[in-house]
């Protein structure tokens, strides 16, 4: 039996939309993207759909209350919700270096939430007000 | 008090405004210094935490803080400096301006040239004319961005999203994730403002309908926001009486369009282009006051950051050679004119003295092969399809400009191929 999906292809700004046809459960064949990367996409989003999560921490002695972090890589989709309850738990002191790990295997996922911003600590904001 | 001399001056630190200040460097100009109101750098990608920036110059999509952390090493490491918590308030019309900086005071800065690199700001409620009341709960979307991903608060639980340019679009996603529930986004138009792969992997990957041509007619609540009626709309954008539907909600966010930020241009009588709210450049980058240039969302609402990079290092390179008069007075000014599928570009004119991008939008889209022409001439361009939320671009040989003789004007169009 055949089944046809229509998916987005969000692997860059075009946004190519594709249509992928299975049959018994097999990619039988990819149309409408305009690169490899989409079919490449089509690929993993039927077997194991991923997406980049990003959100904040909390932080405690810094010049911003929050601080925004990512997973490293996609994490599986269907694990966003438990990993966004897993981050809000988290709370962290300043300053702090951006690409540092912020949770380790964050939700068994082998990916890490890291910081995708340095933040000092308040008290040197001064300098950072003088543009040092 | 002595005034600030420096050879380039530009105006804001986001992307405009850093890759300017390397292109400047770059270029050879000798003391080149950013001047931004804000105590850090990076303009407004600091607040888009989410991926999706960079593929064109880095390869790979980075966070909005994660691009800029890039360009600002970059800018460090070629010698520009920064001054922060300078807020220009007064720009003269020779590009000489003034600051208001907490620790020096009220300073004059007499620049060799200037790029102005100011962004943009979000259409606001007042310019919407929503009948209703004005309650508490409604934000710009990226103010509320700002509020989540900045400050740490969430401006509320149920929200309706009217508008569905990107900012918007992300914030749909954003909210969900920190637990809030999205109940719709109302676009007035039958087509979306913005990236088609935002609607997928924000709107379509949670559910949240998206409803093409239809929008909000009236604001509910007194003290707080208590819901919105929606309405489908008829060709010419009017509700369609009998369509409207209450929907509750206590938050209500706008991503309905980007202005650019001028006030600083008119000041220094910088001629602004009414359809873009931008100034008039050329494909130098330079405003109808050879001493000031202009890059980025200050010019023309861009959909990628990396666009607005590369036209930033463009107009730094630019104004490092207007600094040591080693940029000519052009000797030619062809009109560009867009064709009726055209609704805004970018430059308004060519000297010829440069390879030139001219950037675009059409007014309705083509999903199908189509493509950009330049007339008189053999320039064509192979597209996809064209659609209002997504820029075009077509790049022109100065050889061509040169070429042409006495040309005034050339058309740039995209039609069906």
């Amino acid at each position: 039996m055949f089944i046809e999906r229509r998916i987005i292809c969000t692997s860059c700004p075009v946004g190519c939309f594709m249509i992928v046809t299975e049959e018994n459960g097999k990619i039988v064949s990819i149309s409408g993207s305009s690169c490899p990367r989409g079919e490449e996409y089509a690929k993993v989003e039927l077997t194991d759909p991923r997406r980049v999560f990003a959100s904040t921490i909390r932080v405690e002695g810094g010049v911003l209350s929050v601080c925004p972090v990512r997973s490293k890589e996609p994490v599986p989709k269907d694990k966003i919700f438990d990993i966004t309850k897993a981050v809000a738990r988290v709370k962290i002191k300043a300053p702090i270096e951006i690409g540092q790990i912020i949770i380790k295997n964050v939700c068994d996922t082998s990916v890490d939430i890291v910081a995708s911003r340095s933040l000092p600590a308040k008290q040197s904001a001064d300098t950072v007000a003088q543009g040092g | 008090m002595s005034d600030i001399t420096v050879d380039v001056a530009v105006i804001g630190a986001g992307p405009a405004g850093i890759a300017a200040g390397v292109g400047a460097k770059k270029a050879g100009a000798e003391r080149v210094v950013i001047f931004e109101r804000d105590w850090d750098l990076g303009g407004i990608l600091q607040q888009c935490i989410h991926p999706g920036f960079g593929l064109h110059i880095f390869g790979e999509e980075l966070t909005g803080p994660e691009y800029m952390h890039r360009w600002i090493s970059k800018a460090r490491e070629v010698g520009v400096e920064f001054l922060m918590n300078s807020m220009v308030f007064h720009m003269e019309d020779d590009g000489s301006f003034w600051i208001m900086n907490p620790s020096l005071g009220i300073k004059k800065v007499t620049p060799k040239s200037v790029v102005l690199a100011m962004g943009c700001r979000e259409r606001p409620l007042g310019a919407l004319g929503i009948p209703g009341t004005r309650p508490a709960g409604i934000y710009t979307a990226g103010t509320a961005q700002r509020l989540v991903n900045m400050e740490g608060y969430m401006p509320g639980n149920k929200v309706v999203i009217l508008g569905s340019g990107d900012v918007g679009l992300i914030m749909a996603r954003r909210m969900i994730w920190e637990g809030a529930e999205v109940l719709g986004v109302y676009e007035i138009m039958p087509w979306p403002g913005g990236l088609r792969r935002n609607i997928a992997q924000c709107l379509d990957d949670y559910g949240i309908p998206f409803h093409l041509e239809e929008t909000v007619v009236e604001i509910h609540g007194k003290d707080r926001l208590e819901g919105v009626t929606v309405a489908k709309v008829d060709m010419n954008r009017k509700p369609i009486v009998g369509t409207e539907r209450l929907v509750g909600c206590d938050t209500l966010l706008l991503a309905v369009g980007l202005i650019p930020e001028n006030e600083l241009s008119r000041m220094a009588g910088v001629a602004i282009n009414p359809v873009t709210q931008g100034p008039y450049v050329n494909e130098l980058l330079q405003t109808s006051k050879p001493k000031i240039f202009a890059a980025g969302n200050v010019v023309i609402v861009y959909d990628l950051v990396d666009w607005v990079s590369k036209e930033g290092e463009r107009a730094g390179k630019n104004a490092a050679l207007f600094a040591a008069g080693e940029l000519k007075e052009p000797a030619r000014k062809i009109k560009i004119l867009g064709g009726s599928n055209v609704r805004l570009y970018s430059p308004q004119w060519l000297s010829g003295q440069a390879d030139a991008t001219i950037y675009m939008r059409v007014a309705q889209p083509i999903e199908k092969r189509c493509k950009v022409i330049v007339e008189p001439g053999a320039y064509e361009k192979q597209l996809r399809y064209a659609r209002p939320g997504e820029m075009s671009e077509v790049q022109i040989k100065a050889e061509y400009v040169q070429s042409l003789g006495d040309v005034a004007e050339i058309l740039v169009d995209i039609r069906e191929a």
